[in-house]
């Protein structure tokens, strides 16, 4: 039983980490329904920036929560800006263009910043500094809780809380879901669209951000391909809850990560990847717009 | 008719794409070489007989096991320097051209035919990955160019041909000793193992440690599995907690071994850990931090042995790359390097058959990874040491000779 | 009638050319290339039958697939397999198949391994295609990018199997497959082979749909409702497309194992069907000389660069984007598709 429960934690903090960037996939989907391919290295770039910024300012030797915050802000704008730029050399001149288009110019993105990344920061894994220290914080007979895993799930549950506040209750959540409907809709109301997915853009990376260096802290170790398959599993998360739904993301994310967790717990770790792959497939057909996806009825 | 014009368009396509592919591929012929050097008029043979003698190194110095490549290439370089400096070989400089294969077995294998075919390289280096140097092997082995590998541990590389070397030891020797030390010298009767299953290296490790250990009467409580690049390992790791295994045998990479003895031990996982050489590298101290500490794993060599081979070493790896310590793979890059100059030396020429001989007829060569004997299967022999990780720090624990 | 037979005799006369040209190119090449060359036109000879194959479902059938590496693998281990249990006489049991052809049906030995290799190609993309339908016809009810993970984990499911089936190498990766050196000429000729088949794919996927009943794949493509309103069945349309694509994609399979002898199960990760639908939406999604341009340009782009060095895939990636951005349409997007009104996907559902 004991058992259980603690493969039960690890499995709600494992998948609270693949929410955390699942959740800026779903949010760039949401409104522009383009696969941003390279939100899993936008992810990377946030935690590398946090790992250099760290080592410039000499802030590696010890744990304190003052520099966490910081490193934190100062890694969300570096990527916001990178969001911001991709937006605008590589998605914005094909907007008009089918999505597939852009799908490819994210998986050049995606190809440069994982390249670019070996080239610039080496090949070698990083050891993310302790910004918090990494200790339990509840312990009883063989169940143990984390404080990062504890702050990575309350962070990933606000970040989703936060999203759904601003698309559903303000302006400018309302001018992205106008967005996503429709542009020339949008733009005959008198929305700067451009402004809109510009800042989508940027918030989706400082969400990427953010995840970078929370699951730094978590699983401190950093290297240019660690967004890759987290970022792939991220994107199935997001599916599996049906894309662009953010609780979806979450709950997406979360089964996920449990499922991935049980099958190495009780199933077998060798077939790890297979079974969670089978899982999305059972799911997806039973449910073919995802868990809180809403099927579209088809109209003439 | 609209079908006929589109039969006729589809065979349009069929004469015009291969001449386009050929012509697009002739153009590769000019495209060069990683490190410059291509221009000059091809010879046949074993290389041309003046200017600088070439050595190819097809490394992934991208893609997944980018890492590896990346260090043993820098280890290689270092080596280059120093022999250019010293007077090169046969009177000749020394040339090394690093081509890239992507982490894939495919790309290394175009990568050493484009080294052997356009650079006319003498003889050639690579790869890390097991798998890699299986798939290029009879492309070297058919063009009689002697191709030694740095780190392939597995015992099917050597086997593809009498012209596949390696300079490291292979799995079983490796496997063997980490079960009779856990057994023998530290006297612990169960282990559980956690493979990494993408890698050849892994599992080869992994399953002659297990023959070993139950052969000696030691149980085995666990086999777990996880996957090169993971960074969450505590589902398998309370699995294997629940177990209760005095020893936790992780024949990984340095990449991963840090994070799963961390969160072993967030898990209260008490087991010793046991790695092969795969763990040597500064980053499994600084990634592991505390968790570390106490464990053993199986190398090359001790960096705090005396030999001034190896201390020359670590001090001019130091200068050369910003204080940075040496890893297992610039060490055997370093060491593969040397040893095919030398043979080129003994050999006196720069024809492969030649090379391969001398290569073959290897003994007692003073590597920094220990002393390097070329044995009938062309594999190296070499003595083998226990190090246990303490205060940060690698300390020689004990030796084995083959 | 009349017409019926002029064409059949012309399409022969073509056939005949066709192959002449092949066996022309094929000298050359055995004669004029290094190998090194060699190995990149058959590379790509590889691809275009990737990439076309793919197109049949990505570009005429509008259907988003992520998972033609997993078919490729099917192909390429299964042909391995056979090859390597069924055709190895020189292995004591390992040679039923090469010794029925040689011994019992008496074929000379370069008659049978050409004959035997065309069995476990084909037996190959068989396979594959089986597949393709176990994975078409449950995901049908999916769409866009729903299928695209769907497919995507099909592809997966296939890697993590055969890295963990040790009788075909598993991680180490399946070695001494019968091919081009071995034995009994399994696999003499790779360049007729390669571009033979990459031929018959584009001429099937070609007649495929300018036959009227073709000319259903591209109205499923074009408005789903609207083709099941005029009497299409859309699924069985997109099913054949599955099939038929799969198939293709494990001959291709089955021919890069056979030229390489050796398979490694990470060489089919979802990065493999990523390059290949770049191919296709580069070459101009349903456009048969665009993709096939797409599937060479971006097999041998990687080999040219490698004079960069270091750079050589950080320039690929940019002058991929570039080349996206420079031709949104594709390297031939607007010969072969019809102009169409540009619509957002979302107004149409409204």
């Amino acid at each position: 039983m004991t058992e259980f429960l603690q493969q039960l934690i690890n499995g709600v903090a494992w998948g609270s980490i693949y929410a955390l960037i699942a959740l800026g996939y779903t949010m760039v989907y949401g409104v522009l329904r383009l696969i941003n391919f390279a939100h899993g290295d936008v992810y990377m770039v946030g935690a590398m920036a946090g790992f250099y910024l760290t080592r410039w300012l000499g802030w590696g030797g010890q744990a304190d929560s003052l520099h966490f915050i910081l490193i934190l802000l100062a890694s969300m704008l570096i990527c916001g800006l990178l969001g911001f730029i991709i937006e605008r050399a590589a998605y914005r001149p094909l907007r008009n263009r089918s999505k597939l288009t852009a799908l490819i110019t994210a998986i050049g993105v995606s190809l440069l910043l994982e390249n670019g990344g070996q080239v610039i920061f080496g090949a070698d894994p990083k050891f993310f500094p302790t910004l918090i220290e990494n200790k339990p914080i509840f312990q009883s007979g063989g169940l143990i809780i984390t404080n990062i895993q504890l702050i990575i799930i309350v962070v990933s549950l606000v970040l989703m809380t936060a999203l759904q506040y601003v698309i559903f209750q303000t302006k400018t959540g309302r001018a992205m879901r106008a967005v996503s409907f429709s542009h020339d809709a949008s733009r005959l109301m008198g929305i700067d669209i451009d402004a809109v997915i510009s800042w989508t853009f940027v918030v989706g990376s400082m969400l990427a951000a953010a995840a970078g260096i929370l699951v730094g802290l978590s699983n401190p170790k950093i290297e240019p391909l660690m967004g890759l398959l987290p970022g792939l599993k991220a994107f199935v998360a997001a599916v599996l809850g049906g894309v662009g739904n953010i609780p979806g993301a979450v709950l997406g994310a979360l089964i996920l990560g449990i499922s991935e967790t049980m099958v190495s717990g009780y199933l077998s770790s060798t077939y790890r990847d297979a079974i969670a792959f089978v899982l999305l497939v059972v799911i997806l057909l039973f449910k073919p717009a995802g868990l809180l996806g809403k099927a579209v009825p088809e109209k003439v | 008719m609209t079908h006929f014009r589109s039969v006729l368009n589809c065979f349009n396509l069929l004469v015009v794409a291969p001449i386009l592919v050929g012509v697009l591929a002739v153009g590769c012929q000019g495209g060069g070489s990683g490190t410059g050097g291509s221009g000059e008029p091809k010879k046949s043979g074993g290389g041309a007989s003046t200017g600088p003698i070439k050595i190819g190194h097809f490394a992934s110095m991208t893609g997944g096991t980018a890492n590896f490549g990346q260090s043993c290439d820098k280890g290689a370089r270092l080596a280059i320097q120093e022999i250019n400096a010293a007077g090169g070989v046969l009177g000749r400089p020394v040339e090394l051209i690093t081509e890239d294969d992507r982490s894939q077995s495919t790309e290394a294998r175009t990568s050493a035919l484009k080294l052997i075919q356009q650079d006319k390289v003498v003889a050639l280096i690579g790869e890390v990955a097991s798998s890699n140097s299986i798939a290029a092997a009879p492309v070297a082995q058919q063009a009689q160019i002697p191709m030694v590998s740095p780190a392939s541990t597995n015992p099917e590389v050597t086997e593809k041909g009498d012209y596949i070397f390696r300079i490291c030891f292979i799995d079983p020797f490796q496997g063997e000793v980490m079960a009779k030390f856990g057994y023998n010298s530290l006297g612990k009767k169960s282990a559980a193992i956690f493979t990494d299953v993408k890698s050849a290296y892994s599992v080869g490790l992994a399953k002659y440690f297990k023959e070993t250990f139950t052969q000696l009467g030691g149980t085995i409580t666990a086999e777990e599995a996880y996957s090169a690049k993971d960074i969450e390992f505590k589902a398998q790791l309370t699995k294997i907690r629940g177990t209760n295994p005095e020893i936790l045998f992780v024949p990984g990479y340095y990449e991963e071994v840090g994070l799963i003895a961390r969160q072993a031990r967030e898990l209260g996982l008490s087991a010793v850990m046991l790695g092969g050489d795969g763990w040597d590298s500064p980053k499994t101290m600084e990634v592991g931090g505390a968790a570390i500490e106490g464990a053993y794993f199986s190398n090359h060599y001790a960096s705090d042995d005396p030999n001034p081979v190896i201390q020359d070493f670590i001090i001019k790896f130091k200068a050369a790359h910003g204080g940075e310590v040496p890893d297992a793979m610039a060490v055997l890059g370093y060491d593969v390097l040397r040893l095919v100059v030398d043979a080129i030396g003994r050999a006196g020429s720069t024809e492969g058959p030649k090379i391969r001989d001398a290569l073959a007829a290897t003994k007692d060569f003073p590597g920094v990874s220990g002393s390097i004997t070329i044995d009938a299967l062309r594999n190296a022999r070499k003595a083998l040491v226990v190090l246990k990780i303490e205060n940060g720090a690698l300390k020689f624990a004990e030796r084995v000779e083959p | 009638m009349i017409d019926h037979r002029r064409d059949f005799i012309r399409n022969l006369g073509l056939g005949v050319a066709g192959l002449l040209v092949l066996f022309a190119l094929n000298y050359l090449m055995e004669t004029a290339f290094s190998g090194y060359i060699a190995r990149i036109v058959i590379l790509s000879g590889i691809s275009i039958t990737l990439a076309v194959s793919l197109n049949l479902i990505n570009g005429y059938t509008g259907q988003f697939s992520l998972g033609h590496a997993g078919f490729m693998a099917v192909g390429a281990y299964v042909s391995a397999g056979l090859s390597f249990y069924l055709g190895n006489l020189a292995k004591p049991g390992h040679g039923a198949w090469m010794e029925f052809l040689v011994r019992t049906l008496h074929l000379p030995e370069g008659m049978a391994g050409v004959l035997f290799f065309a069995c476990c190609a084909y037996l190959g993309g068989v396979a594959a295609s089986l597949t393709g339908l176990l994975v078409g016809v449950p995901t049908l009810r999916l769409k866009g990018d729903y299928l695209a993970i769907v497919t995507l984990g099909f592809g997966e499911i296939i890697r993590v199997i055969l890295l963990n089936t040790r009788s075909v190498g598993g991680s180490l990766g399946f070695s001494d497959i019968p091919g081009t050196g071995s034995p009994h000429s399994i696999f003499e000729n790779p360049f007729i082979w390669v571009f033979g088949t990459a031929a018959i794919t584009i001429i099937v996927s070609r007649n495929m749909v300018e036959s009227t009943r073709g000319r259903a794949f591209l109205a499923v493509r074009d408005d789903e409702v609207a083709a099941e309103s005029v009497g299409i069945s859309t699924t069985r349309y997109k099913v054949t497309a599955f099939i038929v694509s799969a198939f293709f994609a494990g001959v291709a399979g089955a021919l890069a194992a056979h030229y390489d002898s050796y398979l490694n199960p990470e060489t089919f990760n979802f990065m493999k069907s990523i390059e290949v639908v770049v191919m296709v939406v580069l070459g101009g999604m349903g456009s048969l000389t665009g993709v096939t341009l797409a599937a060479i340009m971006l097999t041998v782009l990687p080999e040219l660069l490698r004079a960069s060095g270091p750079l050589r895939m950080v320039i690929y990636s940019i002058l991929l984007i570039v080349l996206m951005l420079v031709r949104p349409q594709g390297l031939l997007g607007n010969r072969t598709r019809k102009p169409r009104r540009r619509r957002n996907p979302e107004e149409a559902k409204a």
